[in-house]
This record gives structure tokens, C-alpha cells and sequence, in this order.
């Protein structure tokens, strides 16, 4: 049996299809202003690989910001779920898994099956989601790239005292004027910030395995930031994370075929 | 390498106009104290040079990035309308976010106290409720008829609702920030509804949104200076709102805001000819004349 699974994000459109529990194609495009049309691209762009035609997929479901946008979905999951099950699909021993959004962060606890239990989500104040090593990354005049790699470099602890996204950018520049180095300020910045999506999986409990799935799991800074203020010596990554959403979809497809 | 200069100058739309004043009827030589009060904000420095409790001169500038030597900028800048030699200051108290960087401060005493007593002292002893709304943070506060507090409420987490989100979204429209308020009058129809992001960052996208939808800059400035206005009666609303009611900070220089936050309050403001953002350094300088008068001045 053939599933697809399409999350439309508010960044990007990603298409998995998946067959009998394998992952066969995989597309992505920018959503941009016309998400329908990003979600044919993507779903083309799938197919592609697997020699299959549309006709041949089974069911499609639909997930993401933009899954209203999915006109060919047959039902759709949410993305508190559908990130769930992407991560049992990939690690089944996982029991909380976390995910960064450009403007939102979230947590979810699940059962061996990938079941959501209970689940957290900030979407109220960008210093809890990706906006803010965005914002942070403009103010220090590197890339959002650079930003992981750099942060490895230090070892030093400065705090930052700044909550606020907004305020925190005015610090970095206090910081840069007293000649602190980018690798320290970038250090700075991934442990406030993994400090703030901490606080939002405590809130459903730290049970291990720990998977964090979505771009931001590319980030090598911020990955060894949350392991510190977890506590914990692994957090597991899928390979191209920022498809676990849609894979979730496709699972989820699958299972109420 | 060519530098091109048309690139390297880019207009700063949130710089507010810096300002220094003396009251030419007072002469500080009479005096019996000196006192001066300086109100290191986040975003603004004020120094207030008082003559026997009376406002003699004052300096409004903007924080730099160094505590310390905006202190000492801004008392330069006030001194330098008047003839005072700088030791001849009995006592100087610090206030604001950077009040423990004054060098030059005998004291420091924290910014509620020296609001409430400023707005005492500019608005008048009626004043129950003052609202300051500073570059970094808005602060309800209660007092009595001295202008002593009885209760405050503070936001410093968020820049939702403070001076600096206002200086955000000037820059994003290209609106100089002392245009904001009339500026979010200038529309025909009807008042668009409050952005209703409270994130600043959020709000950006969201105006960004509006403006892509075709809505004026004018149209923008109202829905934010709404969300505003929504935001800082949120804080007021909880702490209870007492009669007279003022305001201090330089969001009370915004009407945009200030026509729209009054009607949610259901009371008038009250009025004054002072800048409203020297209230904190005013507060300062009248403890630090107190101080005299119990006799801690500086040993000369």
C-alpha cells in the first residue's frame, strides 16, 4: 500500500510517500504565497522517485500550518501527532520529542506507539522558537548556518539577562561593544534558548529516549546546549528532520487505511 | 576599497529628538542646596539639576551603550545651559535600569519610588495612579498624596507594550517615531482592528502581512498603537486604576496610544508642561534635596 504525507509549514512544504512501511520519495519546496501550488511541487517532486503516479498512492494526508491548503488530502492529521508518530517511526523507543519551528516550539510525550499523551507548545513569544537564533544570528552579522558551528567553539557561560527577543538584541550588541567574541555571544544565545524550550518540555515531563525532530535538529550548537540543560548524554536526531512531520502524516495514513 | 557613503547612511526613524532646558527665573546662587537626580533607562538618560526642591535645569538623552558614561553625559548636557560648576552639586541620587552605574551618585534609590515622587511632583498631589511607560518596560504604580508607593506593577520581560516595540515597528514603517501618534490618525474609514500578535517579532510579520494586503502605513501604525494600547491597560487594569490618573515615560508623548488607552481607562489624564520623561530624575533629585535637608550632603 502507497500513503502520502504533506506538511505545508509556514516555511516550507514537504511530501513524503511512503510504501508498506518504507520511505520511497521525498519532496520539498518553499510554501512561499501560493501553498497550493507548493504542495503539487512537492508532491511531484516525490513521486519522481518512486516511479509511481498519483493514482497509485492510496491515501493522502494532510498536516502542518498550511494543511488547510492540501486540496488533494483525503483527511489530516495535527501536527502535535503527526510530529509523534515521526519520531517512533524513526526511534520507537522514543517517549518525548521536541521540535523548532521558525515561530513556534513544542513538546509532546508519547507511548511506544507514537501516541501523543500530553504535549506543550509556545507560540506566543518568539524567544521560545527559531525566530529567536534568527533574530540573533541578524544582530551578530552571521548566517543561521554559521550560528551552530560557532557556538562549539566556546566554553565560557555568559547569561544572558534579556527574556525578550526584542531586548535580547540590544544585549548582543552590549556585548559586541565590549569586545565579547562571537563564539561566546553565539554560546550565549543557544543556552538561552535552549533554556526556554527546556522549560516547555518540563512541562510534560523529560522522558528519554528524547528525539528532536524539525531543521533546527541541523543545529549542532543548539543540540549540545539542550543536552546540558537536560541533562541527559543523547538526543536523538532523524536524518533530514525537518521531514518527520510529514513522515508522521504518512504513518498515520497508513494505519487508518 | 570605495566605501559608498548613500549606503553606509541609513535613516534611524526611532531617533526621538534630545533636548536640554534651563528656568532662567531661578538663581542657583541663592540656593542652599544643589541636587541632582539621574535616571539611567534603557533607553533614554535623564539629569535634573534642582535649585532648594525646584527645577533648575534638566538633560534628556539617549542611553549609550555604557551605563556610566551616559550618566555622565547627560549631566554634562544639562550643566552645559547653566552656569554651574560640577562640584557644586550637594548630592546626587541614581535611578532607572542603570542606577548602580552613576559613578558620580551619592545614592541610589530605585526608579518606582523616583516615578511616583516625580509624578508628585509635575502632575501635582492629586495623582493616585501613575503609568510609565519606558523604553524597556511599563510600570503601574500607586501613591498617596506625598507620592509615596503603595503598590506597582511591572512588566520587563516583554517588549510588548514598552518604548522599544514602538521604536520597532517606527523603523519597520519608516515613520519618525514623533509622527507615530498623529500619523495613526491619518486614515479614512473605519479603525482597524489591534494586531493581535503580542510578540513583537510576531507583530512585525503581522504588519508586514497588512501592509502586503494593501493597508496604508497610517492604517498599521493605528492597529499597532491599539495593540499597545490593549497591552499596557492589561497591566493597569490588574493593578486597579485610582484617580488622578498620569502618565510619565515617553509613551505619554504618543497620542496615538494615549487616545486610545484613555477611553479603556474611562478616565482623562491629567496635564502637564513638563517632559514627561524626566519624571524618574526629577523623583531622584527631590530625594536627594530630602537628604540635604536631613542634613546627609556632601562634606565640602
Amino acid at each position: 500500500m502507497i500513503t502520502a504525507g504533506i506538511d505545508c509549514g509556514a516555511k516550507n512544504t514537504k511530501t513524503i510517500i511512503m510504501k508498506n512501511g518504507k520511505i520511497i520519495g521525498k519532496g520539498m519546496v518553499r510554501t512561499g504565497f501560493d501553498p497550493g501550488k507548493a504542495v503539487e511541487e512537492s508532491l511531484d517532486q516525490a513521486l519522481i522517485d518512486t516511479g509511481n503516479a498519483r493514482d497509485d498512492i492510496h491515501k493522502i494526508y494532510a498536516t502542518g500550518s498550511g494543511q488547510k491548503a492540501v486540496k488533494i488530502a483525503d483527511d489530516s492529521v495535527d501536527e502535535i501527532k503527526a510530529m509523534a508518530k515521526g519520531a517512533n517511526f524513526f526511534f520507537p523507543n522514543a517517549r518525548t520529542v521536541t521540535d523548532v519551528g521558525a515561530e513556534d516550539g513544542r513538546a509532546a510525550k508519547i507511548d511506544e506507539k507514537g501516541n501523543p499523551l500530553d504535549f506543550a507548545i509556545n507560540e506566543q513569544c518568539a524567544a521560545g522558537a527559531g525566530a529567536f537564533i534568527e533574530s540573533m544570528a541578524r544582530a551578530l552579522d552571521v548566517t543561521i548556518e554559521e550560528m551552530g558551528p560557532l557556538c562549539l567553539q566556546s566554553d565560557k557561560e555568559i547569561p544572558m539577562n534579556a527574556q525578550c527577543v526584542i531586548f535580547a538584541e540590544s544585549e548582543v550588541v552590549g556585548l559586541i561593544h565590549a569586545k565579547t567574541g562571537k563564539p561566546e555571544i553565539s554560546k550565549a544565545i543557544h543556552d538561552a534558548m535552549a533554556g526556554r524550550i527546556a522549560s516547555i518540555i518540563r512541562r510534560i515531563g523529560v522522558n528519554e529516549d528524547i528525539v528532536m525532530v524539525g531543521g533546527v535538529g541541523y543545529n549542532p550548537g543548539f543540540i549540545s546546549a539542550m543536552k546540558r540543560e537536560l541533562k541527559v548524554d543523547t538526543i536523538y536526531i532523524p536524518d533530514e528532520p525537518e521531514y518527520s512531520a510529514a513522515v508522521g502524516a504518512a504513518v498515520v495514513a497508513a494505519e487508518e487505511a | 576599497m570605495v566605501l559608498n557613503m548613500s549606503e553606509e547612511v541609513k535613516p534611524e526613524f526611532w531617533r526621538w529628538t534630545e533636548s536640554n532646558w534651563k528656568n532662567p527665573d531661578i538663581d542657583w546662587k541663592a540656593a542652599k542646596y544643589i541636587t541632582v537626580g539621574i535616571d539611567v533607562g534603557s533607553v533614554s538618560s535623564q539629569a535634573v539639576i534642582m535649585a532648594d526642591g525646584q527645577i533648575f535645569a534638566y538633560g534628556n538623552m539617549r542611553t549609550g551603550s555604557d551605563s556610566p558614561d551616559s550618566a555622565r553625559k547627560a549631566l554634562k548636557f544639562a550643566l552645559a545651559v547653566t552656569d554651574i560648576p560640577e562640584d557644586r552639586m550637594d548630592y546626587c541620587v541614581g535611578t532607572g535600569y542603570g542606577r548602580v552605574n552613576v559613578p558620580f551618585a551619592d545614592r541610589s534609590i530605585t526608579e518606582i519610588a523616583c516615578h511616583a515622587r516625580g509624578a508628585n511632583f509635575i502632575y501635582g498631589n492629586e495623582v493616585r495612579t501613575v503609568l510609565d511607560v519606558g523604553g524597556q518596560d511599563i510600570k503601574a504604580i500607586q501613591c498617596d498624596e506625598k507620592g509615596k508607593v503603595n503598590n506597582f506593577l511591572m512588566n520587563d520581560k516583554c517588549a510588548a507594550g514598552t518604548g522599544r516595540g514602538m521604536e520597532v515597528f517606527s523603523d519597520l514603517l519608516g515613520v519618525p517615531i514623533n509622527e507615530v501618534g498623529d500619523r495613526s490618525f491619518e486614515f479614512e474609514g473605519e479603525e482597524p482592528g489591534a494586531v493581535s500578535s503580542t510578540c513583537v517579532v510576531y507583530a512585525k510579520s503581522e504588519a508586514t502581512g497588512l501592509l502586503r494586503k494593501g493597508r496604508s502605513k497610517e492604517e498599521v501604525l493605528a492597529a499597532y498603537c491599539k495593540a499597545m494600547a490593549e497591552r499596557i491597560y492589561a497591566l493597569i487594569e490588574r493593578l486597579g486604576v485610582k484617580p488622578e490618573f498620569a502618565v510619565t515615560g515617553g509613551m505619554a508623548k504618543n497620542r496615538g496610544v494615549m487616545d486610545r488607552l484613555m477611553p479603556m481607562v474611562g478616565l482623562k489624564r491629567m496635564q502637564t508642561e513638563w517632559d514627561t520623561q524626566i519624571a524618574g530624575a526629577v523623583g531622584a533629585a527631590l530625594f536627594a534635596y530630602k537628604l540635604c535637608q536631613k542634613g546627609k550632603g556632601r562634606k565640602k
